[in-house]
């Protein structure tokens, strides 16, 4: 079983300069913060399901930069539909990281869909994403930093992990002005 | 004003042109047809099909981090959607344009529509969106722009609503 802490740090651990990384609602967030106060991450704290949308439109306007958005499953699936427009306007710059717990974590572990009969990979799938695929093992993050640095997108990997609630780690600031400007200035 | 003169769909596009507008999202409605096409046959500008109106506010804002100006084109009923997702705009004071046609107030003849229609000024309101509103074709254009220059000078959000009186009811027969 994956641990998403764990995977997160190692996967943006030699990180390359042209990546910007985009992060949902919740433990993703304190899931990104805790590999460091980087000027090239902006975390969502808030507006659930807009964090899909927020990476598209990054990835249109900066094609010469890989995008990565690491979010759960409960934000994807809020935001369903925005698999969709993705594939239909593809953007080749783009992966998506889901990390899938099954849960709820931060708000006392409830059952998402995908605990259930949903499986969000065939869900990209089926909405037109054609690069996707599933990992269960950590033994697997090569693959996933080969699918972020070189292979055309877009892209969505569905990371299995271990739903457990972990240290909140905060962003440098709360305030939105303060974040979305450090990260628009990086562009 | 001899510089807003054409068709109001023609206004519209051309004030996109003239403030860099480059992204265009849209769930269609009919009142925006005309501006969908010429959008689309503009080299210059990516029009993306939305499957839910809330998409293109985010879209919208990770555009402008990136460095794109863009716009929203929806229906009255599309605002009722977006109202979680236009927090987004506000907390970080990225500028969002988005332009409304109506439905529901003038000539409607679904009743249906009512209710988001009448709701919909309310909605903005409530999320810190200031409204332009449009009762005249020949006002369109500066409306647009107004609105367009508050959003991205200001930093905040801002609706152009295209009044149905001015757009024209849409008409049903049955059978």
């Amino acid at each position: 079983m994956i641990i998403r802490r764990d995977f997160v740090n190692r996967l943006l651990e030699d990180r390359k300069d042209n990546l910007r990384v985009v992060s949902g609602i919740g433990t993703s967030t304190w899931d990104l913060m805790s590999t460091g106060d980087e000027k090239n991450n902006f975390g969502f704290i808030g507006a659930m399901g807009q964090a899909l949308p927020f990476a598209l439109g990054l990835s249109i306007s900066q094609s010469d930069k890989k995008i990565l958005l690491i979010t759960g499953d409960g934000d994807t699936l809020m935001s369903l539909g925005s698999l969709a427009t993705i594939a239909n306007h593809p953007v080749c710059n783009l992966t998506v990281i889901v990390l899938d717990n099954e849960s709820y974590v931060e708000t006392g572990s409830q059952p998402t869909a995908t605990a259930g009969k949903t499986n969000l990979e065939l869900i990209a799938k089926g909405s037109g994403i054609e690069n996707t695929y599933t990992v269960f093992e950590r033994t697997d993050d090569y693959k996933v930093l080969k699918t972020i640095y070189e292979e055309d997108g877009p892209s969505l990997v569905v990371v299995k992990c271990k739903a457990e609630s972990t240290p909140l780690i905060f962003p440098h600031s709360f305030d939105g002005v303060t974040a979305i400007n450090r990260f628009k200035d990086t562009m | 004003m001899e510089k807003f003169s054409k068709d109001w769909r023609n206004d519209i596009y051309d004030v996109f042109k003239d403030i860099g507008i480059s992204l265009v999202s849209h769930i269609p409605d009919a009142g925006h047809t005309p501006l969908i096409d010429l959008c689309e046959k503009d080299n210059n500008i990516d029009v993306v099909t939305l499957t839910t109106e809330e998409e293109g506010v985010g879209l919208s804002c990770g555009a402008w981090a990136g460095g794109k100006k863009s716009a929203l084109l929806m229906q009255s009923s599309g605002v009722g959607n977006c109202i979680n997702a236009l927090a987004l705009p506000n907390i970080c004071r990225i500028p969002f344009l988005t332009i409304v046609s109506m439905r529901g107030e003038w000539g409607e003849f679904i009743p249906w529509q009512v209710p988001m229609g009448l709701g919909t000024p309310k909605v903005l309101e409530a999320m810190d969106v200031k409204i332009f509103r449009v009762d005249y074709k020949d006002e369109v254009g500066e409306t647009v722009n107004a609105a367009a220059n508050f959003a991205f000078n200001t930093r905040k959000s801002a609706a152009v609503l295209l009044s149905q009186k001015m757009i024209g009811a849409k008409q049903f027969k049955n059978g």
